[in-house]
């Protein structure tokens, strides 16, 4: 338990310390090179214990899954720290390596001991997605990686800065190992800067609130989060909830890997067992077991958005991850397609969630990230890479249908605009739109997917597809229905062809005028499809969101009765 | 006799501000805003000032009647006609939700689905017309739009920024057949490239064009009918004035007509009291918006979500709003911490003390408990007197009672976490911009601003506090006082090396032809003519730009032509100056050029708003008890208006106007300059 402290500091000092990491943020946003950081936003800042790493506080314009996966980095710099022995007052070190600091190797984190009177106070920590880091796939998705070392070069935690001296010959080494090498600078030097700025603003609120009353502060935030937590979870029935979700495959060979939770609740503490998960895969759709515990955070924060953003959240919360699992992926194993994993884990923690409070869970969303590149060179010989994610439709809820073309769950970013696409790289997009009846029907129906049909505009190019969700569609919750697959197709002379392992496939020869077609998942429904208004089920198909057809086989034909 | 009047209806409170510019005299006026025709308060406002609208010059209107219209969804019902594949574009935004956490809630465009009409054509991004418009299917999508009840069209087509002509063609034919004027295409809107800014900020702008061209035309006959000759303007979201002709071309151009004006009056209050650095802060019963305004001018977004998926995108006077206003509501979580919003009881049923009907305690009440403001008269005049008790009740109940407090310790807890988080916004605001608040002086207005003034010095380290004389009519007062400016942007797209200087050069002469027009179809006198360009530049790969100022000279209306090492020098001198440093070898790119074509009209002196002769002794009313850092002190209070120019208040003192309570906190020193504001300082700074 903490030091007492009086609740109206207590209440000052969560803000002052909330808006240390959300000033960072913005400091690295506003500098940033790389679109992926600037706009999408794929970075997160944070203080961390000084002892075990965990989260104390982290900004809230950062990408929701690194709320849970940066203390993992920390760490392992403080595992690395006590083994040299040397950790000094003004080093900074930095690193990829995504067993030891989760998510994946586009990811870099600088973390930065905070030394107050010549004490270690607490750490602080800055990780962004960088635009390349080497590897055999520029921008980093290869589907079909078998080994860590083909997807990036791979940096352990190593210093960086050294007591304030920035060490030249490790920027050297980064640089020479990215396609992009400007990019990196621009975004390293963003990234140390907002860790300064961290340290600064840090100074003054020590300054006027003393060292103690901080650390006081500190203790009882995460005290009070998991009383929260612990209220939430009392209010919840007890019992045992199951799920079982599955991967398409692992881009090498075409099995269904199954990811499986039982959710536990016991009074005021939770379970999540993912016993029964898919062993380690060849391909890339391994996670590392830090991602994993981050991943249930990210679900846990969705299913009670109020609960603050630190790790007393998790007290109450045991994550069982097991050995050997495609969960808890052992070095050198491939993690490029982590993004997949954790969106599943995320589905069948709401899955097994809403068997014990319907109210509370969504239905799952679409699922998939679909990370979709073009390549080629231009008649000038220059080289063009179009990479981006797109996005699909949100479960439905107790509130209502679910949001059409949204973002992932486990991001926050925005599709970069069409036309600045069109703009940069030799494409056409054919069309940009909602794909009818890709919405889980149900009371509250998911939201729609997309369609999105490129079409190539040079006279060659290769694509490069990371999906999943073509062979098992999103899940509805409390009897609402599943919402449509994903579906990829690519022309050719002889007309469309869709990939052998469904979402994923490496190097498609395209030729001038031909294109590929994405039209990705829907949400799936909430509630009994039977319990949807029929008049809500008319204007549906007014508006084209679902076809007559589509909609008698969900729905039954009432709402031919009605007027929208 | 010639006068100039400022209107500017708020969501409680329609304010006027009558200046005479020949004596200087100055009259302020507040009259409840009427629901939902606001021309009603509009017209009684002025009314309760002026008999004879022959005598007026100009009236300048600041309006919510857009922004409203917007966030009640009351547009008009309005169809758009796009290029075949992109119907959705509206519907998809860019791809975002409305909370991070959560994943609830849905998103419904102000234009259905069957109200998206497709038609064949094409432009590709380099400007090449792949495919011709179809003229036969855009008259049968504009017939369709007509039978099935829209109001307005507009005309959305892909890559039209890069070249216009399809939607020139469509917008044509379109106008030919179309019954009423509200025919737009998106490239006459915002010829700028991002297809959903543009599409929305079009279809925002078409369904609001039936309302906003029907108020202010009401409007206009009922002041002409009053035997008004004069010129009557609208201020924009950028906070420059318009003819009403333009308005009702470019309602979109509104948003955020009234807190934009606000902002304009408080550069100028500033500047006249000789600081160019200032931060704004507007409190009012649901929100705290700051602003700022750095070297004399304020700070300019390029676009603003009106709400979730309904984004705008025209330069607008950047404000920051967070859920901390008078209204908003005190609260204790299950983990036991005290939290302040965003949940608000706003004015109506407001306050526990307003006696209305809300239980839970506000900031509002923490004020009142801690006798900052008097129960006897409060502010608006509505209600006859406030319940201390009731506001000292809820504070116990709620937040004294589950942290163990006293009432007073629980009301200076609510006062200490709401400052906290005002303070934060004010850190945030400028951090964001890369600017250093302690170098800033601070502008309270708005009703409750002032409250909070001496909290802020303190928690952000500013030195020094301006509160205007008239804060609670700060936002009248920039009607009067703002320029006649019109915006123009057309994105260009080009690498610095190959830039057609030429081509470019005669953007700019276009965009300053049509800016200089619209000055000289206005009536109203300038001091000056200025023209502005602003270029959007990165280098390749980054896709943040920068805003890049680029001095070509106008000289009796010409516009010079720009050099390539001419931009790139100035591209280089903005880049280092945001970023620090520039990046070696690295190609640069100009994204769009943006002109600004202003017309200054002449400011009024403020000093005639200082006011004559007084003393410190006759402007005290009285004393009473007010709580401050855990202590009663018998606290002196002012008739403020009534304080002499030069007169020093030592807090704690409390200076009470009609609309506004000024808080002078223990160890400030406030003082009234030479234009009736009071500056607050620390004592002995």
């Amino acid at each position: 338990m903490s030091a007492a402290i009086d609740p109206i500091t207590l209440a000052v000092l969560a803000g002052r310390m909330e808006q240390i990491a959300d000033e960072m943020d913005a400091t690295l946003f506003r500098a940033a090179f790389n679109p992926i950081i600037a706009e999408a936003h794929d970075a997160s800042h944070g203080l961390y214990h000084a002892v075990t790493g965990d989260t104390l506080v982290q900004g809230k314009a950062g990408l929701p899954i690194f709320v849970g996966v940066m203390s993992f980095a920390v760490k392992a710099v403080i595992d690395k720290a006590a083994e040299a022995g040397d950790l000094a007052d003004g080093d900074i070190y930095i690193f990829n390596d995504a067993h030891m600091g989760g998510t994946h190797l586009s990811d870099m984190r600088l973390v930065r001991p905070y030394f107050r009177d010549g004490k270690l106070f607490c750490y602080l920590a800055s990780v962004g997605h960088w635009h390349d880091v080497g590897g055999a796939v520029p921008g980093n998705y290869n589907p079909s990686a078998t080994e860590a070392f083909q997807e990036a070069f791979i940096l352990p935690p190593v210093k960086l800065v050294r007591a304030g001296v920035l060490q030249q010959d490790i920027v050297d080494i980064l640089l020479r190992n990215t396609r992009l090498p400007q990019s990196a600078q621009g975004d390293l030097n963003g990234q140390l800067g907002a860790l300064d700025l961290g340290v600064r603003r840090l100074d003054e609120l020590l300054d006027d609130y003393g060292t103690d009353t901080v650390r006081a502060a500190l203790d009882a935030l995460q005290d009070r989060a998991e009383a929260l937590m612990r209220a939430e979870l009392s209010g919840l029935p007890d019992g045992r909830w199951e799920a079982t979700d599955y991967l398409d495959n692992d881009g090498i060979t075409d099995t269904a890997l199954p990811i499986r939770v039982a959710l536990e609740i016991a009074g005021d503490r939770m379970v999540l067992d993912f016993a029964g998960t898919a062993p380690v895969t060849a391909g890339p759709v391994n996670i590392a077991r830090p991602t994993a515990v981050a991943t249930a955070y990210v679900a846990i924060k969705h299913i009670f958005p109020d609960l603050p953003a630190n790790a007393g959240v998790m007290r109450p919360i045991e994550v069982r991850v097991p050995e050997g699992s495609l969960l808890a992926a052992e070095f050198p194993a491939p993690v490029g397609g982590y993004t997949e994993t954790i969106l599943r884990m995320i589905d069948v923690i709401f899955s097994a969630a809403a068997q014990a409070a319907p109210d509370r869970v969504v239905a799952n969303a679409y699922g998939t990230i679909n990370a979709l590149s073009i390549a080629g060179k231009r008649a000038n010989g220059q080289r063009w890479v179009m990479f981006s994610f797109y996005g699909g439709g949100h479960g439905g809820s107790s509130e209502s249908d679910g949001l059409n073309h949204g973002n992932a769950p486990i991001s926050t970013a925005t599709i970069p605009p069409m036309e600045i696409l069109e703009a940069a790289y030799p494409v056409m997009f054919r069309q940009w739109a909602l794909r009818p009846d890709s919405a889980g029907a149900g009371a509250h129906r998911g939201g729609l997917g997309a369609v999105y049909e490129i079409e190539l505009l040079e006279e060659k190019a290769e694509a490069f597809l990371f999906g999943e969700r073509g062979r098992f569609a999103p899940q509805g919750v409390a009897g609402g229905a599943p919402a449509a697959k994903n579906v990829f197709h690519y022309e050719q002379a002889d007309g469309w062809h869709s990939p052998p392992l469904a979402s994923k496939m490496l190097g498609i020869k395209l030729q001038k005028g031909q294109a590929v077609r994405l039209e990705t998942p829907g949400g799936g429904g909430y509630g009994a499809p039977a319990d949807r208004a029929p008049e809500a089920v008319a204007r549906d198909v007014a508006l084209g969101y679902l076809t007559p057809e589509a909609a008698t086989e969900a729905y039954g034909p009432a709402w031919q009765e009605v007027r929208p | 006799m010639s006068r100039m009047i400022g209107v500017d209806v708020g969501g409680t409170f329609t304010d006027v501000f009558v200046l005479d510019e020949e004596t200087g005299a100055a009259s302020v006026a507040k009259v409840p805003t009427t629901r939902p025709d606001q021309s009603g308060g509009f017209l009684d406002g002025i009314a309760r000032q002026v008999d004879d609208l022959s005598g007026v010059d100009v009236v300048v209107h600041g309006t919510t009647a857009g922004t409203n219209a917007l966030l009640e969804r009351k547009g008009a019902r309005i169809g758009v006609i796009t290029t075949a594949g992109l119907r959705d574009v509206l519907e998809m935004r860019r791809r975002d939700r409305p909370r991070t956490w959560g994943l609830r809630g849905d998103f419904d465009p102000v234009v259905p689905r069957d109200l998206r009409l497709e038609v064949p054509e094409r432009t590709l991004a380099d400007g090449t017309v792949r495919t011709p418009v179809d003229l036969e299917a855009v008259r049968a999508a504009a017939q369709t739009l007509l039978d099935r009840g829209c109001a307005a069209v507009a005309i959305l087509f892909a890559n039209a920024y890069a070249n216009p002509e399809n939607e020139a063609r469509a917008v044509e034919a379109v106008r030919a057949i179309w019954p009423n004027p509200h025919v737009s295409a998106s490239s006459e809107i915002l010829p700028e490239i991002r297809e959903f800014e543009r599409f929305s900020t079009a279809a925002l702008n078409a369904y609001l064009q039936p309302e906003v061209s029907g108020y202010l035309d009401r409007l206009d006959a009922a002041l002409t009918k009053g035997g008004f000759g004069g010129e009557f303007l609208i201020v924009q979201s950028n906070g420059g004035v318009m003819g009403t002709d333009t308005a009702c071309r470019l309602p979109v151009r509104t948003a955020l007509s009234g807190p934009a004006a606000g902002v304009i009056a408080a550069g100028h209050i500033a500047r006249s009291a000789g600081f160019d650095n200032v931060i704004t802060g507007d409190m009012g019963g649901t929100s705290f918006d700051v602003a700022l305004i750095a070297g004399g001018r304020s700070q300019l977004a390029p676009q603003t979500a009106i709400d979730f998926g309904m984004v705008v995108r025209t330069p607008m006077i950047e404000i920051t709003t967070i859920g901390a206003g008078g209204g908003s509501i005190a609260w204790v979580d299950k983990g036991g911490l005290l939290n302040i919003g965003p949940e608000s009881a706003g004015s109506t049923p407001g306050p526990v003390a307003y006696g209305q009907g809300n239980t839970r305690p506000t900031v509002t009440d923490a004020n009142v408990v801690l006798g900052r403001i008097d129960p006897d008269k409060p502010i608006g005049g509505k209600l006859a007197r406030l319940d201390v008790d009731a506001a000292a009740r809820a504070i116990d109940t709620h937040v004294g009672a589950p942290l163990g407090l006293t009432t007073l310790e629980a009301a200076e807890a609510i006062l200490t976490v709401a400052n906290s988080r005002m303070a934060g916004a004010i850190r945030l605001v400028s951090i964001e911009r890369g600017f250093d608040p302690k170098r800033f002086a601070f502008m309270p207005f708005g009703g409750g601003g002032a409250l909070h003034a001496g909290a802020m010095l303190r928690e952000v380290g500013i030195g020094r506090a301006i509160v205007p004389r008239y804060p609670g009519v700060t936002s009248a007062m920039g009607c009067v006082i703002a320029d006649m400016r019109q915006d123009f942007v057309q994105t260009v797209n080009s690498l610095t090396a190959g830039l057609d200087t030429d081509a470019l050069r005669d953007v700019m002469q276009r965009h300053v032809d049509e800016g200089l027009a619209l000055l000289d179809a206005a009536r109203s006198r300038f001091e000056a003519r200025e023209v502005l360009f602003e270029l959007d530049m990165a280098y390749v790969g980054q896709t943040h730009t920068v805003a890049v100022p680029l001095p070509v000279p106008v000289t009796d209306g010409r516009v010079a032509a720009p050099s390539v090492a001419g931009i790139e020098a100035a591209f280089d001198a903005t880049y280092r100056a945001t970023y620090g440093r520039l990046l070696k070898a690295g190609t640069r790119r100009v994204m769009n050029l943006r002109t600004a074509v202003i017309g200054r009209r002449p400011k009024f002196d403020l000093a005639t708003l200082a006011p004559e002769g007084g003393s410190l002794e006759a402007a005290r009313t009285g004393s009473r008890q007010v709580h401050f850092a855990g202590e009663w002190h018998e606290t002196a209070i002012y008739d403020r208006l009534s304080l002499p120019v030069g007169a020093e208040i030592r807090g704690p003192a409390i200076l009470v106007q009609p609309d506004t309570t000024v808080l002078v906190d223990p160890g400030l020193v406030g003082r009234v300059d030479r234009f009736g504001n009071t500056i607050l300082t620390p004592e002995g700074a």
